[in-house]
């Protein structure tokens, strides 16, 4: 008996282990040969997404918490970065011409005569980095103690984390004077000397954005793979029973909202790099809602699944809303409706019900030698 | 009244109201050590309430809910979890998703914070631990099954499992047998009288065959209150019982 549980674990690691890899081929091999650097950087992009819907496979798919407000996270991660970066660019000499040199740009135009409080600090780059993480994470973990302590949970913890993603976003948009306004941070040049809008630049940028997304993949099976990654799905379920057996339910809650926030943050950061910018039209309600259905046409249950149906769907995105714009909205309510009535498991799902039992003793077999060296983190599973 | 120092739950005055209707109403009653004891009673009585007030899932509105003297009363449900009550729910509350094995591993008493579950090895003693209540319960051969597809008398057992792997000293089971079999009941008092070895043990059930299978005390519940309360025999001739609850 122990030994079919621990050949059924092991199959099970190879097969997540052989996702990886292939998934981790794809990003570093086939699309950089494939794709033009345009292209390659535009899909750099839809990975920072990629991000949130991990995020939201823990949060909503494991443990049954749904956010309508990732938006606010990958925001404040990429806002955290662009702080950075916006003051790099904006020296004394590169702003001689402003009437006070040495503030960014958009706080010169608001007449503010000095850089605020609270962007002193980000003239460091370990103080931004830490703060890409720390800033959503301790948000989160402020919103879920609120939430959670007092049992707030199911659609009206949606409602809330969309309440404030609206919140943030007028805040964001009212304050121009410290936060860029509705244009957001601008105009970003360079990180540490290091001029990120050259083609050289996004290249090695979005490699490191692919590392980090493996990465993170990784970790997260670390956590699924974790007796407290079973307590979640447990309480998905019977949060009475979890509560009754001993557990601080709203401990592991306040856990996954914080550990997905830092993951959308990473994202954010990473969109900041990239993609030179960082707009309140990331944090809203409706960004945020796009990320959930990245999340859920993928398949909330499945972490390769998620970056996928990210993938795709933004792929999807950019092909109508070149030729079509007006059309994308209406896609997108169709396609959540298509996925929550149709497939509740997204792609992931139809891979497990029609491929999967096809490909499995072929991936198995591969497996078991591909898979073996690499193991070490979630033999903590068995 | 004897102290109530004695006895490992004494549960006095206690009362609960609902938007002004007493589900139980000034309730005071007794549990020794290794003790079975039965409550029993008509639909609405109130015996559900009681546990769920002993377990900290209701609040109660009055009265003292005192376990090996600690008052439970203040304590959040986890803590009364810790301080060794166990309890089960009427209906079978299991993890459908999640395998026998992993069900009885989340309730075994070790790594309940968030990190502590994160660092959480299976280790041998788990999977001992596992092996035997597995054993207990009848399910030794379902530990890769995933719960969803038990029967509905292997879910009760494993939900009594689940409380056992936790080795409360006080097991309180909500009609452990509504809905079983015939074997499976005279299969479910043979567990009971298994694991009263060092523990109390506080049981609701409707059926009076296997409350005298298994009751030392029992206690009658109407209306929130106590109607009769003491030896199987006893109550049973209680004419007051038999008038509204044994009579029909
Ligand atoms: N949370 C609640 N809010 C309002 N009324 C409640 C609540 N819980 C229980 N009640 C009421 O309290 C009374 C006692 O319910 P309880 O579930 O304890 O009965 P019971 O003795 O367990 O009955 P049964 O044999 O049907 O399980 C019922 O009238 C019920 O409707
Ligand atoms: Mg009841």
């Amino acid at each position: 008996m122990t030994r079919t549980l621990q050949g059924r674990l092991f199959g099970r690691i190879d097969g997540d282990i052989a996702g990886i890899l292939l998934l981790a081929a794809l990003l570093v091999i086939v699309l950089p040969l494939g794709l033009d650097i345009f292209r390659l950087n535009m899909v750099g992009k839809y990975l920072t997404y990629a991000f949130v819907a991990l995020g939201l496979v823990l949060c909503w798919g494991s443990a049954g918490i749904l956010s309508l407000g990732q938006g606010i996270f990958f925001g404040i991660g990429g806002y955290c970065m662009a702080m950075f970066l916006k003051l790099e660019a904006s020296s004394p000499e590169a702003t001689k011409i402003q009437s006070t040199p040495g503030i960014p740009d958009f706080m010169d135009w608001n007449q503010l005569k000095a850089l605020p409080w609270f962007w002193e600090p980000f003239h460091s780059l370990t103080f931004a980095t830490v703060a890409v993480v720390a800033v959503p994470a301790l948000l989160a973990f402020i919103v879920g103690l609120a939430m959670f302590k007092r049992r707030v949970g199911g659609v009206y913890f949606a409602i809330i984390t969309q309440a404030f993603a609206a919140i943030l976003t007028i805040l964001i948009v009212g304050q121009q004077g410290y936060t860029g306004g509705i244009n957001g941070i601008t105009d970003l040049r360079t990180l540490k000397g290091w001029d990120i809008r050259t083609d050289e630049a996004k290249l090695v940028l979005y490699f490191v954005n692919a590392a980090l997304l493996i990465g993170c993949i990784l970790l997260c099976l670390y956590v699924r793979r974790s007796k407290l990654g079973r307590i979640l799905v447990a309480l998905r379920d019977k949060e009475d029973r979890v509560r009754f057996s001993g557990y601080d339910v709203a401990n592991f809650k306040i856990f996954v909202f914080c550990f997905a926030a830092a993951l959308s943050a990473v994202g954010g950061a990473m969109f900041t790099l990239q993609v030179g910018f960082m707009s309140p039209s990331f944090v809203g309600i409706v960004p945020s809602i796009e990320m959930v259905i990245y999340c859920a046409v993928g398949g909330r249950l499945s972490l390769l699944g998620a970056v996928y149906g990210t993938l795709l769907v933004n792929w999807a995105k950019t092909m109508l809303s070149e030729s079509f714009p007006e059309l994308w909205l209406f896609a997108m309510g169709a396609l959540f409706i298509g996925v929550v009535m149709v497939f509740p498991n997204g792609l992931a799902g139809l891979y497990q019900q029609f491929i999967a039992p096809r490909l499995g003793r072929l991936l198995l077999r591969t497996g078991t030698r591909a898979g073996a060296p690499i193991i070490p983190p979630h033999t903590a599973a068995d | 009244m004897a102290n109530s120092t004695d006895y490992l739950l004494a549960v006095e005055g206690l009362t609960v109201s609902f938007d002004g209707f007493k589900a139980v109403n000034d309730l005071s009653f007794y549990v020794d050590s290794n003790e079975i004891h039965v409550i029993i009673g008509p639909n609405g009585a109130g015996k559900t309430t009681v546990l769920d007030l002993i377990c900290g899932r209701t609040k109660a509105s009055g009265g003292s809910i005192k376990f090996r003297n600690k008052e439970l009363t203040a304590m959040k449900e986890h803590q009364i979890v810790k301080a060794g009550v166990g309890r089960k729910f009427q209906n079978p509350s299991i993890y459908d998703d999640l395998t026998v094995f992993e069900n009885l591993e989340i309730s075994y008493p070790r790594g309940r914070s968030v990190f502590g579950a994160l660092a959480f090895k299976r280790d041998a003693a788990v999977r001992e631990r596992v092996a035997e209540i597995a054993e207990m319960i009848f399910l030794a051969d379902h530990l890769d099954q995933r719960a969803e597809y038990l029967s509905h008398g292997q879910k009760q057992w494993l939900e009594i499992g689940m409380l056992l792997i936790q080795d409360p000293e006080l097991l309180m089971l909500d009609e452990p047998v509504a809905g079983m079999s015939v074997n499976e009941r005279k299969k479910t008092a043979e567990l009971l009288n298994k694991i009263i070895q060092n523990r109390s043990v506080l049981v609701i059930e409707h059926d009076m065959k296997f409350v005298e299978d298994i009751a030392h005390r029992v206690t009658v519940l109407h209306q929130g209150k106590i109607l009769s309360e003491g030896s199987m025999e006893r109550v049973k001739n209680d004419p007051k019982v038999v008038e509204v609850y044994l009579g029909h």
